[in-house]
């Protein structure tokens, strides 16, 4: 991958997720270079704490519509 | 003597009754009672009124009666109606009971055998609620084609319930532990009373305007029919078809069916369950993890396994160009021409050291001493100079004669000419 990838730790757990799927597909159909291979797999391996991570760390973000504001919400 | 009653000439009766002189009681209920089973309006009737008297024994049949200001009706419903009914009526509930009139002969008494109640207002309601059903349905705000797809793992969530309601505490129970990493953004208003519905619909307008949720969730918790009605709304079901995220509904209980519930593009039986509806399981999550995981390992082993084998093979045909035989070739030939080298230096030693010794010799047979024990003598004059020649000297001149064993003294008498050789 030319164009040089952003920190994993800044990625949603959508983008890190989709980040992991396509790496996969990228070692499943093409022929990569072993150093291309080494370091898509170190990517991957990363994406997988992250995105694991993140569901450990998530905490339900509530807000609330009051007026014409989105204003956090406390039950 | 035989009676006559007048109204009995009115009734085409379907069966023969022979009528006795005097009745007995038995005789007379049964009659009235096959008049009133025969009778189709009393065999399907609708009453409606206020309950009084009610009980309800460890039979499980219900007794009560149903009265309004100016009459009252005996009741009974027998267990297995009793199971089905959807409340529990009490003294001053205003209810519709339907059922068949009869006469219970023993007490002497008609009374509604009720097989359903509900409460009153239910079958207007139910009226309206069928109307606009089938308005709404020829509008085609039903059909599947209409139906939105719900995002699989959406972003942001709306929410459209009573800010103090179970219903969000279960929602967000159940989003917080499916999947936390959704945001969810409630858009709070009354979801009963005649303000609901505007609420509603004020709450549509402005969550999808403000907040653009990927789904929203318009729910309610249990109640009754008319606490449920602002989900049978016109407007409220015009605002579901409209809004721009796709709705999924999860009004009352699971036997709950409101027009909320067909115009939503996805109709869960709770609050609870419409949350499980809109978002994955993280559980599921982390086993997709894991195995995506492993897969990546699996692939970058194959990865390394390929490079191994690829370069095993680029080896085996590097090695038929190896310089390794010719460098044992080279190797060789140097190290015979360096015992070359060695062998013939030490002949030239030897040579060099042979003919210095025959010099040495050679030195040694030309030395003066050597011709002074041959016979012969060196002349000097007094000076040391060496007399090579007989004009050097004149008749007179004292000379040193140098021999092999010593020297002596002479003087030159006469100089003679050169002797013939020989």
């Amino acid at each position: 991958m030319p164009e040089p990838l952003p920190p994993v730790d800044e990625l949603t757990y959508e983008q890190a997720r989709d980040e992991l799927e396509s790496i996969l597909a990228a070692l499943e159909s093409e022929k990569q270079s072993l150093e291309q291979a080494m370091a898509l797999y170190a990517r991957g391996v990363e994406l997988t704490r992250r995105c694991t991570a993140l569901l450990d760390q998530a905490e339900l973000k509530v807000q609330h519509i009051s007026g014409e504001d989105i204003l956090p919400f406390n039950g | 003597m035989r009676v006559c009653y007048p109204f009995m000439a009115q009734y085409a009766l379907p069966f023969s009754f022979p009528a006795p002189v005097t009745w007995s009681v038995s005789e007379l209920t049964r009659y009235l009672r096959q008049l009133f089973e025969n009778d189709e309006t009393l065999q399907d009737v609708w009453v409606q009124g206020e309950i009084s008297n009610f009980s309800r024994p460890s039979s499980g049949h219900l007794y009560f009666t149903i009265k309004d200001s100016g009459a009252s009706l005996r009741c009974v419903m027998w267990r297995n109606n009793a199971l089905r009914l959807q409340f529990m009526p009490r003294d001053g509930s205003a209810v519709e009971a339907h059922g068949v009139i009869s006469i219970y002969e023993t007490g002497g008494q008609y009374q509604l055998y009720a097989d359903t109640l509900r409460p009153a207002g239910e079958g207007a309601l139910y009226q309206e609620f069928m109307r606009l059903k089938a308005k709404l349905e020829a509008e085609g705000l039903f059909d599947p084609e209409r139906k939105r797809q719900i995002p699989a793992q959406p972003r942001r969530i709306g929410i459209i319930t009573s800010p103090t309601g179970a219903a969000l505490r279960d929602m967000l129970n159940t989003l917080q532990r499916r999947y936390p990493l959704v945001e969810v953004v409630l858009a709070p208003t009354a979801v009963q009373g005649v303000e609901a519905p505007a609420g509603i619909l004020s709450a549509f307008e402005r969550l999808n305007r403000l907040a653009a949720p990927d789904v929203i969730l318009l729910a309610r918790g249990g109640g009754s029919i008319e606490d449920l009605w602002a989900f049978n709304d016109e407007g409220v079901a015009r605002a579901i078809a409209a809004s721009q995220a796709p709705v999924i509904s999860g009004v009352g209980h699971e036997t709950d069916f409101t027009i909320a519930d067909f115009v939503a593009d996805l109709r869960a039986p709770t609050p609870t369950a419409a949350a499980e509806l809109a978002v994955p399981d993280q559980a599921d999550l982390r086993l997709d993890l894991d195995e995506l995981g492993s897969h990546l390992g699996r692939l970058a082993l194959a990865n390394i396994a390929d490079q191994r084998w690829s370069l095993q093979s680029l080896n085996n045909r590097l090695l038929l160009y190896s310089p390794r035989p010719r460098l044992l070739g080279e190797k060789q030939r140097l190290d015979e021409l360096s015992l070359r080298l060695a062998s013939a230096t030490r002949h030239f030693l030897a040579l060099e050291r042979a003919q210095l010794h025959s010099l040495g010799r050679h030195l040694s047979s030309l030395s003066p001493q050597a011709v002074l024990e041959r016979g012969f003598a060196i002349l000097h004059d007094p000076d040391g100079r060496p007399i090579r020649s007989v004009r050097q000297v004149i008749p007179g001149d004292k000379l040193l004669a140098q021999l092999s064993d010593g020297s002596l003294s002479a003087t030159v008498n006469e100089i003679l000419p050169p002797s013939e050789k020989g």
